[in-house]
């Protein structure tokens, strides 16, 4: 934040001299030197609050002062000659006095607490040598609270550090985590039992420096961290790829744990992301090459039986390949190679495509700044045109929630308060916010520190985005609407520094993607310095659109005219991605439909032949986030039974001669869009310090034998990882190579996720071997100038219109087929206007059937609905059928009953 | 004339009794105000309480105007806040000039807040304190309809808009930064500094809190002059001080006297000396979170400067005392029971090492006491109570008589270890502690 | 509970006092004390529905409230007796012995501190210094001080309140 930040100082410790940032707190500045100084309430993410009284250290006056002072590093700025020590043993003495304290009443239960061998606490206890217990006195105990499905409470556990409500009420916006009581009946928790609401809740497991918030899904079958084997993954939940931890042990993934990157998700991930996974485990996987046998049911097919078949039928000609925005790149190219670049399919539906074909277009004009999150988290003023981002992209809306709050940081440094000081900067700045507008088709989880909203569907939504444009720079076109709070918006936006234009492709609307663009070229023009951030759909889709090829409606047209004999389908369901009758159509106009993909769905249901492919835990591959920034995910472990990744599938198909991701990556950089993803990851015969692999294990690991003792006693022999520079087990080095290598963190003495300092330049910076990714889409040049027509609204349609409201824990495919995310997603409903629910009859909490949909809908009126439109909210069922959807009929449902919730609070 | 000696309680000596709004005005209460806001500029009433050395009476001592010097020269809103939650243990001061002259605050609000540009005002009134809110609350709706609150008073375009914000408890409440989280509505955990509250306090707006008795000094000062209040000292400090004492004396109270009166004047003269058959131990002179003083400080003068000198704190000027029939133990043991169960819970030596030294305490004056509890306690207390240790002063100001009762009366602990028993104890019964 | 319910559980009176104390300071979380003192000055005290109800009025959540609600003591988060014995325990009043005070008031009531008599007529509670250690040792019944308080004017005083 400071302008200062690139004079340094010099800070005298325990006799070393070392380089720090004039005004950081020194406690970062002695963690930066990779020093051990314990610390319970600071956060990298959430400042100093002076809490705890953990990182005491002595600071001298001068040279000549011996005796110094006691002093809480985390609350002392650093300033030229600073003379600290860490060692000095009054200092030491006291830290450890503040563990004892803090253990007089903590349980003790580390050999049955979820926290064990990765315990923050334990580790500072460890390392300031507290070991006796002299407190005499009962121990308190507290009740706890049901929480939902994701998080566990133990609150006898606490120490108090008020980093969860920190974490959940200032950085996450969470109002139903607070801390009651006082003295030493300090309690964090809810105001009665319920599930915790903030879709970021999980990262509590996180920030909880001990076991009070554990991971639910996790500790139910539970594994120790040392024993967890793990891999450098990208979340599959939504275009931001953010950086995880997949981690498994017995052939099943535990949990996901957030991989710090310093643009994308520093150290939090959204609830989509940290328990959708759960499908990776799902017991009816497809698990064989099945064949759909006379009798319509599938049976078994050896796979050298089925590969043979299957080729035969591909040299039969007429193939035509959709590929998928959920599969890696490497399987998408793999399709394209396959079938041919004219029988090749990106695998988005027609306006989705359009969309992202748009955005791609918009970050190549180059008028702004393609914004990663950390630059988000930097903007002054934010327009959100179109995008939910709290349920499309979640990450994203998270960090717009800090440029929001920069604000305050502003005026921190203004009034002299160092900008780390974060209980300070709270009551200095009072919920003073930075501008936030937001343009929706309903009202959003950000609408509560927005500072305007719009809404209206897509076509109104475009036209305010040129509206604004307009006001910005004439020379853009006008959308020609006449709103008050547009005037506010142009004249904040012109006003900023760095303003931020959020929009994407949910809408499926070029238009929309459009008017981001004129956006941000008229402020360009204007000399402002915009930043753009464009989410696509999925984890891929970015990836997807750059590889070419048709969109599925395009390639389904082909085969309902019978231009196709065969369709091979990776990785997609495509009644998600088009009409159900085209789809139908085509099905019916095909031979044979070979569906290779991880779960089943409603497309495999109807293939001839289906392949099983792994999932992002078992395979490695490339994807493509909104950013176009391309990054490498690891396998974690060999998928089981005959799961292979598709990519392996494709080439098999097609006799093509690579035998390793790297050969494929290497095929995938010929094409002049992807040169640049030679550079993603360092190739399979990277080694590290002393020629070592990176193990996907750490040291500590055990029970290589013991693991199989009840099927043999001999030593199971290590898989070899051929493809990547990791290994499956504990031998190897884990430091000093590319960021994107790190398959967990851990340092000597620092057994939590809080020894990722150790893994990074310095704290909260870029991580030592530097953050991984690459981005695709660089803009040589930068055009301010107008593109794009206005389009003109078209007439609508009789009856309703349908679209799709998206939800965090509905929406996507993959995660509701978690159960933890299938309770969150809750049941469908629908939104609509107050004059269409009157022509029906009905009033919030009735129920609503529709002609083209099989579930019950539950209704809600909201006011910024237009006539002819209505939102539908997926439930814990998952998408129903793609929409929007023309013309449907709704009518009242009597005999509605609201769907017992699976989530009942208790208490 | 008996106001110009005693400024603060004078004028309820004269009229025996409340002094209502016609009493104060007769008494020439409000022309001080009257001439700040007609004649004065802020800055010269700064200027007068400045020279006048008036030290915060809420136990901290900081001139008063260099406080309010403090508040920058901004545009927008700024708050005056007088710290009416008097809360610390031995301490009934505050109580007596509201229930009796609630009116002398009022005025010596609007000057305050006048000088330091504020148009709005709070009194941060303690919850237990039915009767002072009583006088209180119908002193400020007879100042406002006399025109002497609200808008455009003395015919000046000076307004001001004064309330009463009723505590819900919490001896923290006390604390200048607690106290402005409680009066935004929120828990009183003290603040970080900085910001310090006259350049960001209440509602992140500049902010001045000051103590009752401080601001009930100032229309005095505004009216006779600061050489006039520097005359009333006995030593290095200026003014009047309200002097109590409690305990087994024969006349428990409180009174204006000079300040710099010696303790023994106080207690002898004034408080009518110890009950007969009692004998004087220990003076916490200024409330429960100073430390202890012995006979051989009796003749200290009551000053910021002197009680500092020999090792305790002025505090709130009214004393508690001691007697012989007082376990040192069981009073040391009271203490930290009040100081941890008060403790806000955020930070750590506070909030669990307050308890644990609760504990041991209770051990030690029950005979559980183990070998090691005497090192355990001074240890502990050494990193509780050093300044700067913990977030705030409330641990600090725990530790204050505790350290100082292990070296005052060390014999007493050392006997409770040693014979396994209390031998006060047929005299009061044992505190059971809460632990 | 719809958002409906939440505020009918106010009566109007109780509505109007916490909207005048709001206009007193600059956002209407800001006036949260004053707010669970005016409902517990009808009600004895704050129930779990009036946290949700004041909450919902000031525009914050039941757990913001519940959270500041908890942090004072004076805010009595359970019910209570129809009135409210406090003795006070801090040291003038120990040193003039408030805890034989406190042990008759026990024996006079038949409860102990935190508890409520079995006919709600009292609630006996421990308090911090009262600010009449000159009057040591004293307590205080609802809104009213007495001190020194001896033994023998404990059932003169309690009669005193029905």
């Amino acid at each position: 934040m400071s302008e200062e930040t690139n004079n340094t100082v010099n800070v005298w410790i325990d006799g070393n001299t070392y380089e720090a940032t004039p005004g950081e707190n020194l406690l970062q500045a002695v963690l930066d030197q990779k020093l051990d100084l314990p610390y319970f309430c600071w956060h990298p993410s959430l400042g100093s609050v002076g809490a705890c009284r953990q990182c005491a250290v002595m600071v001298y006056a001068d040279e000549e002062d011996e005796r110094g002072r006691l002093t809480m590093a985390c609350m002392t700025p650093v300033t030229e000659g600073l003379r600290v020590s860490v060692e000095a043993a009054h200092a030491a003495e006291f830290r450890e006095s503040v563990i004892e304290w803090l253990m007089e009443n903590h349980p003790h239960d580390c050999p049955v607490c979820e926290e064990g061998g990765e315990c923050h606490l334990q580790d500072m206890t460890v390392m300031t040598g507290h070991s006796a217990r002299r407190y005499r006195g009962n121990k308190r105990t507290f009740n706890n609270q049901y929480l939902g499905p994701f998080i566990n409470h133990e609150m006898n556990r606490c120490i108090t550090c008020y980093r969860c409500v920190r974490y959940y009420r200032d950085y996450a916006g969470g109002t139903d985590l607070q801390a009651f009581g006082s003295r030493a009946r300090m309690y964090f928790g809810r105001e009665q039992d319920g599930v915790l609401e903030n879709p970021f809740a999980g990262n509590l497991v996180e920030v909880c420096p001990t076991g009070v918030f554990t991971d639910k899904p996790f500790s139910s079958s539970y594994t120790r961290k040392w024993d967890l084997r793990s891999a450098p993954g990208i979340c599959m939940g939504c275009s931001v790829g953010c950086n995880t931890f997949p981690a498994e042990r017995y052939g099943r993934l535990k949990r996901i744990t957030n991989r710090y990157h310093g643009e994308i998700n520093g150290y939090f991930l959204c609830d989509r992301g940290r328990f959708g996974s759960g499908f990776v485990n799902e017991e009816t996987r497809i698990r064989h090459p099945g064949r759909r046998a006379e009798d319509g049911v599938f049976e078994m097919v050896a796979v050298d039986e089925s590969l043979q078949e299957i080729s035969s039928l591909l040299s039969a000609g007429g193939v035509l390949g959709i590929g998928s925005p959920r599969a890696s790149l490497e399987s998408n190219f793999a399709l394209r190679e396959l079938v041919g670049v004219d029988n090749f399919s990106c695998g988005l539906g027609a306006g989705e495509a359009r969309a992202t074909l748009r955005t791609l277009e918009v970050y190549d004009a180059g008028a702004g700044q393609i914004a990663s999150l950390s630059d988000v988290e930097q903007a002054d003023a934010v327009l959100v045109l179109g995008e939910d981002v709290l349920n499309t992209a979640p990450r994203a809306a998270l960090s717009i929630r800090q440029a929001v709050r920069n604000e305050a940081l502003q005026m921190a440094e203004d009034a002299g308060i160092p900008t780390w000081q974060a209980a300070g900067v709270k009551d200095h700045a009072q919920g003073h916010k930075n501008p936030l507008f937001l343009v929706t088709n309903l009202p959003t989880g950000l609408d509560d520190i927005s500072r305007g909203c719009l809404q209206g569907d897509s076509h109104r939504i475009a036209a305010i985005g040129h509206t604004i444009a307009h006001g910005i720079d004439e020379r853009f076109p006008d959308g020609g609407i006449d709103d008050a709070l547009i005037e506010d918006v142009v004249n904040t936006l012109t006003s900023a520094e760095r303003p931020l234009i959020v929009s994407g492709t949910s809408q499926e609307s070029a238009a929309i993607v459009e008017a981001a663009g004129h956006i941000t070229a008229a402020l360009s023009a204007c000399d402002k310095a915009p930043s753009l951030l464009l989410s696509g759909m999925e984890v891929n889709s970015y990836g997807a659109a750059l590889l070419g090829g048709c969109d599925v409606d395009v390639a389904l047209g082909r085969a309902a005219e019978g231009k196709v004999k065969t369709l091979v389908v990776l990785e997609n369901d495509l009644f998600r991605r088009a009409e159900p009758a085209l789809v139908e159509q085509a099905l019916e106009a095909i031979e044979n439909l070979i569906v290779i993909d991880v779960i089943d769905g409603a497309t495999a249901d109807r293939a001839d032949w289906v392949m099983p492919a792994a999932s992002f835990a078992e395979s490695t591959g490339t994807f493509v986030n909104y950013e176009t920034r391309a990054q490498r995910s690891y396998e974690v472990f060999l998928p089981a039974d005959e799961i292979r990744p598709a990519w392996e599938w494709l080439a098999a198909f097609g006799r093509m001669k690579w035998e390793t991701v790297d050969d494929v990556s290497a095929a995938i950089a010929g094409l002049p869009q992807f040169a640049a993803v030679s550079e993603v990851a360092p190739s399979a015969d990277y080694r590290t310090t002393a020629h070592m692999k990176v193990p996907r294990q750490p040291h500590r690991a055990s029970g290589r034998t013991a693991m199989t003792a009840d099927v043999s006693v001999h030593e199971p022999k290590t898989a070899i990882d051929e493809d990547t520079p990791l290994s499956f087990s504990m031998e190897g080095y884990n430091r000093n190579q590319p960021g994107g290598l790190v398959p967990y963190v851990w340092s000597p003495g620092w057994n939590s996720n809080q020894s990722v300092f150790k893994f990074q330049q310095e704290v909260a910076g870029p991580l030592t071997g530097g953050d991984p990714g690459v981005r695709l889409v660089e803009p040589a040049g930068k055009n301010t100038d107008p593109v794009y027509d206005v389009q003109p609204v078209q007439s609508e349609a009789a009856g309703i219109r349908l679209f799709p409201a998206f939800s965090v824990f509905a929406s996507d495919e993959l995660a509701v087929r978690s159960p933890a995310v299938r309770e969150r997603a809750g049941y469908a409903s629908v939104v609509l206007s107050a004059a269409d629910a009157e022509v029906l009859g009905v009033s919030s909490g009735d129920g609503v059937r529709c002609d083209v949909l099989d579930v019950a809908l539950e209704v809600e009126i909201e006011d910024g609905v237009s006539q002819g439109c209505a939102y539908v909210k997926w439930g814990g069922e998952g998408v129903n059928r793609r929409l929007p959807a023309d013309s449907v009929e709704l009518r009242h449902d009597p005999g509605y009953q609201k769907p017992v919730p699976t989530v009942i609070a208790r208490g | 004339m008996s106001v110009e000696l005693k400024p603060l309680t004078g004028r309820i000596d004269d009229v025996g009794g409340l002094v209502s709004l016609e009493a104060y005005r007769e008494a020439g209460g409000y022309e001080a105000a009257r001439r700040a806001l007609t004649e004065m500029t802020p800055g010269e009433v700064q200027e007068i309480v400045k020279e006048a050395n008036l030290r915060g009476r809420g136990g901290a001592g900081f001139p008063t105007g260099v406080k309010w010097s403090f508040v920058p020269d901004v545009e927008g809103r700024k708050y005056l806040v007088c710290n009416g939650d008097e809360m610390e243990p031995g301490t009934f001061k505050d109580r007596y000039l509201l229930e009796y002259d609630p009116h002398l605050l009022v005025e010596g609000m609007l000057i305050a807040s006048y000088a330091i540009g504020a148009d709005q005002a709070y009194v941060f009134l303690r919850g237990e304190y039915h009767e002072p809110y009583r006088q209180l609350d119908a002193a400020i709706r007879a100042a406002r309809e006399a025109g002497l609150l609200g808008d455009g008073i003395f015919g000046t375009s000076y307004a001001l808009s004064l309330d009463i914000h009723r505590s819900g408890g919490r001896y923290i409440c006390g604390e200048e930064t607690a106290l402005l989280n409680a009066l935004e509505g929120k828990r009183a955990n003290p603040r970080t500094k900085p910001p310090f509250p006259p350049a960001s306090g209440a509602w992140g707006r500049p902010t001045i809190v000051n103590n009752i008795e401080t601001l009930c000094n100032v229309p005095g000062i505004l009216s006779h002059g600061a050489e006039w209040y520097q005359d009333l000292g006995i030593g290095e400090d200026s003014g009047t001080k309200l002097y109590g004492v409690s305990g087994r004396v024969n006349n428990p109270g409180l009174w204006e006297l000079p300040i710099g009166t010696t303790i023994r004047e106080i207690i002898e003269v004034h408080a009518g000396g110890m009950m007969e058959g009692y004998r004087l131990r220990g003076i916490l002179p200024g409330g429960a979170s100073t430390d202890f003083l012995v006979e051989e400080h009796l003749d200290l003068p009551m000053d910021y400067g002197s009680i500092q000198a020999a090792g305790s704190r002025m505090g709130t000027g009214t004393m508690i005392l001691m007697d012989d029939s007082v376990c040192p133990v069981g009073i040391s043991l009271n203490l930290q029971h009040f100081f941890a169960q008060e403790s806000c819970g955020f930070c750590t030596p506070c909030r669990e090492g307050l308890p644990w030294l609760e504990q041991v305490l209770a051990d030690i004056e029950a005979g559980r006491g183990e070998p090691g509890d005497l090192e355990l306690l001074d240890k502990n207390a050494a990193f509780i109570g050093a300044p700067g240790n913990t977030f705030c002063l409330h641990a600090t100001g725990a530790i204050e008589p505790l350290q100082s009762a292990l070296k005052y009366f060390r014999e007493d602990f050392e006997e409770h270890l040693a014979t396994g028993r209390c031998k006060y104890r047929d005299v009061m019964p044992v505190q059971e502690s809460a632990g | 509970m719809s958002e409906v319910e939440f505020i009918e559980v106010l009566s109007n009176e109780e509505i109007d006092l916490i909207e005048e104390a709001a206009s007193h300071v600059p956002d209407r979380p800001s006036a949260a004390i004053e707010a669970l003192q005016i409902v517990q000055e009808k009600r004895g005290w704050i129930s779990d529905q009036s946290i949700g109800a004041i909450a919902r009025l000031l525009g914050m959540s039941a757990a913001e409230l519940d959270s500041i609600a908890t942090f004072y003591n004076l805010i009595f988060r359970q019910p209570v007796g129809r009135h409210v014995v406090m003795v006070c325990d801090s040291v003038s009043c120990y040193v003039m012995g408030c805890d034989n005070l406190r042990v008759a008031v026990e024996d006079s009531i038949g409860v102990k501190p935190g508890e409520t008599t079995a006919d709600d007529r009292f609630t006996l509670l421990p308090i911090v210094c009262l600010g009449a250690c000159d009057r040591a040792p004293a307590m205080m019944i609802d809104d009213q001080l007495f001190g020194p308080v001896k033994a023998d004017d404990l059932p003169g005083i309690l009669e005193q309140f029905e």
